[in-house]
């Protein structure tokens, strides 16, 4: 029998799990990682990556249908969703088995199961293969989270969906409902508005993507009605019912009024629930927070020994967070002292048409916090590139407090953003003042001019507008 | 908004302190300046300013609590046009700092302390020699983001002073949030001259004084109080005392002082006999350099300059305001600089970077009669001048008995570091600047 005592075990192997276990294997642990579908979990399987192959298959549709624009012609365009779905599942495959490398070559023992805590330091993995019995000093959960269902119409996988159907989708929608506009939502609806279908999207909230800075969910509902998307904020799906042709849903608009609705299918992005179950938490006493384990800035538990990352923590629920907090927390097992990490900090993205992307304080939070701001916004009308490229629009809005010259918030909307909010990050987190960001020599001509903008304009000085 | 004030922490190292006094009352009206609290640390009292206008809604933390920790939440201020009995504590989200909490919005200012410093007087030199290991050099980076600079600059703290808790031991915002404007160095002399000369964390415990039926009235040790018998205490018992004794005639000095503050009447400038004598020791310590000196348990540290403390009398304690460098300083800035901090010392409102470090100390006795006494050495510093009156004596002269103004000085050398002849030597040079007055002026 293998030798099943480590140093250290990590439950599930997402994002945060898998980064875990390769930290605590550097710093020479011996680690083992315990998965039961797919190592790379979620994210690389089912979730940030395989969604990104599509959108970049929709992203490319749309030019090839807007080639004129560029005095390009391209004929008998056409969208084959079996293949752009194969595309993507064959991205997921190259990085999960990316993971059965990575795990080789640090010597991590992979053991594929469903894992629970049977004990502090003992944890029983149930495999094709039986029971196996492990112990480890420490264990981190990093177990995840799953879609949330709506109570009265779970999804079916055939017209009600999930992320994951709507990812393997069994037919081309042709008239879709998204109920939720985080950014799960927001970007199938994208996707698949981009890949011909009618789309409409139902936000309980006032507002689309309401986490982020309300004049980006202003400037995103303009977009996505421009595009052709039906949006009603304020309004909530009171039913949905499968008939033999799709589904009809019941929605109580912002008036109050119900008007029912014939769609093809549905995708429930309604937010995620942990996966805090039949794992072993409660028999050990570890806290959660509904459903969400307690954590304090090190990870750990209010069990020694029980350590938690990622979604199963609380939010935000991002694979970047978890990542962090995978480090974080193999750190501090190795018994060096890692700086806590500020949610403030952590950026955020989502890849619709156009992206968003963001990190800090809105406007809104920072003055309710009693923040005095000073609040900049640049248009991408005014950046060279933005209009060379075809992509002028979009904004880049920034937030700063008024007294101490700190970046409270950056806020961007439009062409490659999630790629651009890095800067900005790197200055909050190094705590940048204005004079560094209107200091920085930014290059000409790209995007990134924007976000020098959006600090000059925040001060009152901004050059091409 | 309802504003919580939350107990500051006066330094680095502050995890606790005491609600010496309310100047407020529950449902006063408090405007920017006003004064609010009186909080009293081990090292100082210091008064607790409002900065936002509001009525005090409510007082969470009782006067002459003890132990408040810090961040604890001691008053609530409700805003203008809040109701003031809805605005109670509530308990802030970690991650939304109220505004409160910004670090411009609380001010503090330093009361009269203690003499000794706390800090290695190399600490806040520019030109602090880098021989030993357990010091900062003397242009160490120092790793603060910009943020943290600009906060600091503005609430005039020392990045000095501070131990950074960012990546690679950087200062971030977060840990000015906590220290107040002018903060004080580290308590803990160990960090800069370990070990032997590293203050005991508390004062060796003494019992409860036995009562005998006298009448008596028990009050309680104020924060100063308790810091000058700590670090007296732990002076005396560290650090073996030597005392050597000259007499020193004064009527050259006396005469060269009519002179110079004849000529310097215009200039408002009236030059005491003191500041002549902290000119003069300052000038001795740099002619014996084994002299101006701390002792560091492994290390020896010389000083390339004399930094004099002067010892000044105030209510309920007493203070050491610095003269800088005061080897190369002028009598009349020595005279303005000392008659400034002098004042502000008696309305304690010295900073501390005025009163902690210098590398020796003078205490003058004279205006009180008091012939000759000794002094108590202020760690780290391993030497303090004692001086007592300058009378009229019988007096030798050219083998004649003459009157002669004499006075008699009396070092205290911790002996450790420094050896009986180099403490004769400093006597003796101190003497000579003394009787011929003119190399002070030169």
């Amino acid at each position: 029998m293998a030798d099943t005592k480590y140093d250290l075990i990590v439950l599930g192997s997402g994002p945060g799990g898998y980064v875990a276990a390769i930290r605590a294997a550097q710093l020479g642990m011996k680690t083992a990682i315990v998965e039961r579908e797919n190592l790379g979990g979620i994210c690389l399987n089912w979730g940030c990556i395989p969604t990104k192959a599509l959108l970049r298959s929709a992203e490319i549709y749309h030019y090839m249908q807007h080639a004129g624009a560029y005095g390009l012609k391209a004929a008998e365009i056409s969208a084959d969703i079996d293949a752009v779905v194969k595309r993507s599942r064959g991205v997921a495959k190259q990085l999960n088995q990316g993971v059965a490398h990575l795990m080789k070559k640090h010597k991590i023992s992979v053991h594929m199961g469903e894992g629970k805590l049977t004990a502090p330091g003992k944890l029983e993995v149930k495999g094709e293969k039986g029971t196996e019995a492990l112990t480890a000093r420490n264990i981190i959960v990093a177990t995840g989270a799953r879609a949330r269902d709506l109570p009265f119409a779970p999804a079916d996988g055939k017209r009600i969906w999930t992320y994951r159907h709507a990812l393997v989708p069994p037919e081309m929608p042709k008239k879709l409902l998204v109920i939720g506009s985080g950014a799960i939502g927001i970007e199938f609806a994208s996707f698949y508005s981009d890949m011909g279908a009618e789309v409409t999207v139902v936000e309980m909230l006032d507002r689309l993507v309401p986490v982020e800075d309300a004049d980006i969910s202003a400037f995103l509902e303009k977009q996505l009605k421009k595009q052709g998307m039906t949006i009603h904020t304020g309004a909530g799906v009171e039913e949905l019912k499968t008939t033999a042709t799709g589904i009809t849903a019941k929605i109580k608009g912002k008036d109050g009024k119900t008007q029912s609705a014939e769609f093809s299918h549905a995708i429930v992005a309604i937010g995620i629930v942990p996966n805090t179950e039949n794992i072993g938490l409660e028999a050990l006493g570890v806290k959660t927070t509904k459903g969400h384990i307690d954590t304090d800035a090190m990870c750990r538990t209010n069990v020694p020994g029980i350590w938690a990352i990622g979604d199963v923590t609380a939010p935000p629920w991002l694979a970047h967070k978890a990542m962090h907090e995978s480090i974080i927390a193999v750190e501090a097992i190795a018994g060096n002292h890692p700086h806590a990490m500020d949610v403030r900090n952590i950026p955020g993205c989502t890849y619709c048409r156009p992206q968003i992307a963001s990190v800090g304080l809105t406007e809104a939070k920072a003055k309710e916090l009693g923040y005095e701001v000073k609040v900049g916004t640049f248009p991408f009308i005014g950046n060279g590139k933005a209009i060379a490229l075809g992509e002028a629009e979009g904004f880049t809005k920034t937030v700063f407090d008024a007294k101490t010259g700190e970046l409270l918030g950056a806020h961007m909307i439009g062409a490659e953003v999630t790629e651009l909010i890095q800067g900005y990050t790197i200055g909050k987190t190094a705590e940048l003042v204005e004079d560094d960001f209107i200091g920085t020599v930014f290059p000409h001509p790209t995007l990134s001019e924007t976000m020098h903008e959006g600090v000059l304009a925040a001060f009152g000085r901004p050059l091409h507008i | 908004m309802p504003i919580e004030l939350k107990m500051p922490a006066l330094s680095p190292t502050m995890e606790e302190g005491t609600l010496a006094k309310w100047l407020v009352k529950e449902g006063d009206e408090v405007k920017a300046g006003d004064l609010i609290a009186e909080i009293e640390t081990d090292k100082a009292t210091m008064e607790f300013e409002a900065v936002d206008e509001g009525v005090v809604s409510q007082i969470l933390v009782a006067e002459g609590t003890d132990g408040v920790k810090v961040g604890t939440v001691i008053a609530v201020i409700a805003g203008e046009g809040e109701d003031a009995s809805e605005a109670k504590a509530t308990p802030a989200p970690a991650a939304a700092p109220a505004p409160v909490e910004a670090p411009s919005s609380q001010s503090v200012r330093a009361e009269p302390v203690e003499a000794p410093p706390a800090s290695s007087p190399a600490e806040g030199k520019k030109d602090g020699p880098s021989t030993s290991s357990g010091q900062r050099e003397k242009d160490e980076r120092i790793k603060a983001s910009p943020l943290a600079k600009r906060l600091a600059a503005e609430r005039g703290i020392d990045l000095k002073t501070l131990t950074g808790t960012g990546p690679g031991g950087r200062i971030v915002k977060a840990d000015l949030e906590n220290a107040p404007a002018g903060a004080a160095a580290p308590s803990a002399t160990a960090a800069q001259v370990p070990p032997a000369a590293a203050p005991a964390a508390a004062p060796a415990p003494v019992g409860p004084i036995p009562d005998f039926g006298i009448p008596h009235e028990d009050e309680k040790l104020s924060g100063m109080r308790k810091t000058i018998a700590r670090r007296l205490t732990q002076s005396m018992q560290e650090a073996p005392h030597i005392y050597l004794t000259v007499d020193i005639r004064l009527d050259a000095l006396l005469k060269l002082r009519g002179e110079l503050n004849a000529s310097l009447a215009d200039r408002g400038v009236k030059l005491s006999v003191n500041d002549m004598l902290i000119k003069a020791l300052a000038v001795a310590l740099e002619r014996v350099p084994q002299c101006n000196v701390s002792f560091g348990g492994d290390v020896m540290r010389f000083y390339k300059r004399a930094d004099i403390s002067v010892a000044v009398s105030i209510p309920g304690g007493l203070i050491t305001p610095i003269i800088t460098d005061a080897g190369a300083k002028s009598l009349s800035k020595i005279s303005t600089e000392m008659a400034e901090l002098a004042g502000r010392a008696k309305e304690g409102k010295l900073k501390p970077e005025e009163y902690q470090g210098g590398t020796a100390s003078i205490s003058n006795m004279g205006m009180m009669g008091i012939k000759q006494f000794t002094a108590v050495i202020n760690p780290p510093q391993a030497m303090i001048m004692a001086i007592g009156a300058g009378e009229k004596r019988p007096y030798v002269v050219d083998d004649a008995l003459a009157i002669a103004t004499v006075m008699s000085a009396t070092g205290s050398f911790d002996h450790r570091a420094i050896d009986g002849a180099d403490g004769a030597l400093l006597m003796k040079t101190f003497k000579e600047l003394v009787e011929s007055p003119l190399g002070l002026v030169a």
